[in-house]
């Protein structure tokens, strides 16, 4: 499910849609380049399916290589700081499982804690999650066009600074429904 | 000096007229035709000997046949036998009734219109395999179904030649002319003439036997004694003297050269050495057929043809006619779709180089007579200087028209992506291994028997040959394949066999061994898409494992080992202009040890107590006095 996402992130003017699987197949990852992927970006989106309540392995590589000491965070760390954070996420389980009352025990944006706090670290703005649930059942259900259609709406909201960042900051959850995010008229 | 100053003159107008008639799209058998027309007709150098050159050259003829049963494995013959036996049969068989009936219209023996049905029933398998090589249109329908009925004229051949001496006239003198032909005795040869007819019958079945039997189980071992000694000339040498031997027993016994030497090739046409010794009969086919068509354009009456123009053309085009018209209804018959079944009927239309052959045959076993044979010549040769005509309608009227129409049907063209490689040492080995246990078709070349043996006994089959020759390469099927792997390990070798390979495929990507750094450049250089060297990586395994054992934690071994790669794959770029401008230069020595140097200080990092250089990076703790902690 993730593959047809990127696809239409690849298609976003604006958006530099960066495969890290196929960049780095021996997770040999550049860190220099990284870096500079980050400072030329304003909004930074990881798009991954929710693996143990994380990102994939290359991805926790990416934030512990990349992420260093004297450029994300620390006394002299400021090239992250003011850009925008963001999981785009794909998830097994239904919506249901995800409350205080559900299987998890907890809410989605609570399990995804680690992202939001190292966003805070690097002083970035953490968005709530973007997400598809039950990924799985997506294509039979029809859901699929729906929410590349959402995620193509949010992309482009962002990109032409359109997006309402207060509200999605605050909010618990981005869904496919994202009219009351998206700024009509002027760019804020 | 009588034959050299001929071979002068015959080479010398090859040498001008196939070139020039390739170059028009004419093909070469008709650049051959056309240079003996004026070697032989035009300017009268060559006269009276070109008959007895023509007995020598016909020879060719049975190298031909040696090759198509070469290319004939036996699986392949039973999966095209439906098109073979359907399709090629019928084409054969109706052709030789139609012109049979027509013949007997004409007021000719029954028996001489059964030889001239048969002779003209047959097509220029030169000429059309030529052109749907070069145009590309082999793999289409109608080029594959083309194909098919070349084969089975080919092998109708055989038969052909031992039914044209029982068809022979009462008074056409039977015996008049078979002495000096190369190509096939008549009936019966000299040696066995004092058998009674059950004895011949046995010495022939046994003969037959023989060379099928000794295919199977003597020449495997013979060649791979003769290709162990290396010596490529006394290969060639074994494969002309397995030809010429085998040629004579069978004219020894009294059958014909063709039939022998077409079986010997089915026979080895499973062993692994079949690349090899196509490409080393080929030229000594080519040059013969070559010859054999000069002698052909040279013997052509031009008297006649300008006493009777007329009727000459006018039987030629009804050839051509006929000859279509059964070939199309076929086409119908066996389901060939618009485009397909034009080029099928219009490419076939012609009578072939075989016709020459028989020809000759019919005449000197009285088959046909003196007269009719002449026009005839001249008939069967004025159609093959047609069919370029019929190639050129098809591709610029047919073709076009159907073009439009192919978009809505599924696509014929059954193109398949291949890798091809070359060298089957320890490195081709691995390669190819990964390739095969994934299910890709690979063609794989090597010149040591033993490994080829080796090989063999778990299963991978692997060709003969020396993969730097152009032949071989080519008869591999470079030409439709999408990769190229170059593993041979003989440095200058594999560098020419690269540049061969981009110069002459554009379209198939090379990727290649290489023997070190310099090598790489050198290989890129010659057109290679990617060169690894053979031994890098395993190196850099062997030195994480010493890393390992001296005592460093496995996982930080393998980061060293990726930071010593990555440092020296960057090396490899930024020398690169510096050696392709002038080699290992001084300039080139400095700039390499200022890189050396770097890499020195990456290494080292981790042994005192920098723990935090910028070289060393990943997973570092942050430093203790940073106070917004």
């Amino acid at each position: 499910m993730n593959q047809p996402l990127f696809q239409t992130a690849q298609a976003v003017e604006g958006v530099s849609a960066i495969d890290l699987y196929a960049e780095y197949p021996d997770f040999g990852i550049d860190i220099d380049r990284e870096q500079a992927r980050l400072v030329a970006h304003d909004v930074i989106v990881f798009q991954h399916p929710l693996y143990w309540y994380s990102a994939p392995a290359i991805m926790k590589e990416w934030q512990d290589l990349v992420l260093e000491h004297g450029f994300a965070y620390g006394l002299h760390g400021k090239a992250l700081q003011g850009k925008i954070f963001l999981n785009a996420i794909t998830t097994g389980a239904r919506p249901e499982a995800y409350s205080t009352e559900g299987m998890n025990h907890a809410e989605l944006r609570s399990l995804l804690g680690p992202f939001e706090k190292t966003a805070d670290l690097c002083g970035m703005r953490y968005l709530a999650p973007f997400v598809m649930f039950g990924a799985g059942r997506a294509r039979e259900e029809d859901r699929v066009t729906v929410h590349r259609n959402a995620y193509d709406d949010l992309l482009k909201a962002l990109v032409a600074d359109r997006f309402d960042l207060d509200k999605a900051s605050k909010a618990a959850l981005l869904t496919d429904v994202l009219d009351d995010f998206i700024l009509k008229g002027e760019a804020v | 000096m009588a034959l050299l100053s001929e071979a002068f003159v015959y080479l010398c107008a090859a040498v001008i007229a196939v070139p020039i008639a390739n170059r028009l799209g004419l093909g070469s058998v008709l650049g051959y035709l056309i240079a003996g027309v004026v070697i032989g007709p035009v300017i009268g150098i060559v006269g009276s000997e070109a008959t007895d050159v023509q007995h020598f050259a016909e020879f060719g003829v049975v190298m031909m046949l040696f090759l198509v049963g070469l290319e004939l494995q036996p699986a392949m013959l039973w999966k095209m036998r439906q098109q073979l036996i359907g399709l090629g049969g019928l084409q054969v068989l109706g052709t030789t009734a139609v012109f049979s009936g027509i013949a007997l219209a004409f007021g000719l023996h029954w028996q001489s219109a059964v030889a001239l049905g048969m002779i003209l029933a047959l097509s220029s398998t030169a000429i059309v395999l030529q052109t749907l090589n070069e145009k590309g249109w082999l793999k289409t329908q109608g080029g594959q179904s083309s194909f098919s009925v070349l084969l089975t004229q080919d092998i109708a051949v055989i038969p052909m030649l031992a039914v044209l001496p029982l068809l022979a006239v009462g008074h056409g003198g039977g015996d008049q002319g078979s002495e000096g032909h190369g190509e096939a005795a008549a009936h019966g040869g000299e040696a066995l003439a004092a058998l009674p007819g059950w004895a011949q019958a046995l010495v022939i079945l046994a003969v037959i036997a023989a060379i099928i039997l000794a295919g199977r189980h003597l020449l495997r071992p013979v060649f791979r004694f003769i290709a162990e000694a290396r010596l490529r000339e006394i290969f060639t040498a074994t494969a002309l003297l397995l030809v010429i031997g085998i040629a004579l027993l069978m004219d020894f016994v009294g059958l014909s050269p063709a039939l022998g030497t077409f079986l010997a090739g089915v026979v080895l046409s499973d062993s692994d050495y079949r690349h090899e010794l196509e490409a080393d009969i080929e030229p000594f086919k080519g040059l013969l057929l070559g010859l054999f068509f000069l002698t052909v354009g040279a013997g052509i009456d031009f008297g006649l043809l300008f006493g009777a123009p007329l009727t000459i053309f006018g039987l030629a085009i009804g050839l051509m006619a006929v000859k279509f018209c059964v070939l199309f209804a076929l086409g119908a018959l066996f389901r060939l779709q618009g485009a397909d079944r034009w080029l099928f009927a219009l490419g076939l239309a012609q009578a072939g180089e075989f016709a020459f052959v028989l020809f000759g045959f019919a005449s000197s076993s009285g088959a046909l007579e003196q007269s009719l044979l002449q026009t005839m010549t001249l008939v069967v040769a004025i159609s093959m200087l047609l069919t370029p005509a019929l190639f050129i309608f098809y591709e610029k009227v047919v073709a076009p028209r159907a073009v439009a129409k192919s978009d809505r049907e599924p696509d014929t063209v059954d193109k398949r992506g291949r890798v091809v490689v070359a060298g089957m040492g320890r490195f081709g080995q691995i390669v190819s291994r990964m390739l095969l246990t994934s299910g890709y078709d690979v063609v794989i070349l090597d010149h040591d028997p033993q490994t080829i043996d080796n090989l063999a006994r778990i299963g991978i089959r692997t060709f003969y040959g020396d993969a730097t020759r152009p032949d071989l390469l080519h008869g591999a099927g470079l030409d439709q394949a999408d990769l190229f792997i170059a593993a041979i390990d003989d440095r200058e070798k594999q560098t020419l066999m690269v540049e061969h390979v981009a110069r002459t495929y554009p379209k198939v990507k090379i990727l290649a061994r290489a023997r070190d750094r310099h090598h790489i450049y050198e290989l890129e250089n010659a057109g290679a898409h990617y060169a690894e060297r053979e031994v890098f990586e395993g190196a850099l395994a062997l030195g994480r494992r010493a890393f390992a054992e001296l005592g460093r934690h496995p996982f930080r071994a393998r980061t060293k080992a990726q930071e010593f790669r990555k440092h020296d794959l960057a090396m490899l770029d930024n020398l690169r202009e510096n050696y392709n401008d002038g080699g290992v230069d001084k300039s080139y020595i400095d700039a390499m040890r200022a890189q050396s140097d770097t890499l020195f200080e990456i290494m080292r990092v981790d042994r005192g107590d920098e723990r935090h250089e910028r070289t060393e990076r990943g997973w570092n703790p942050p430093p203790k006095g940073d106070a917004t902690l």
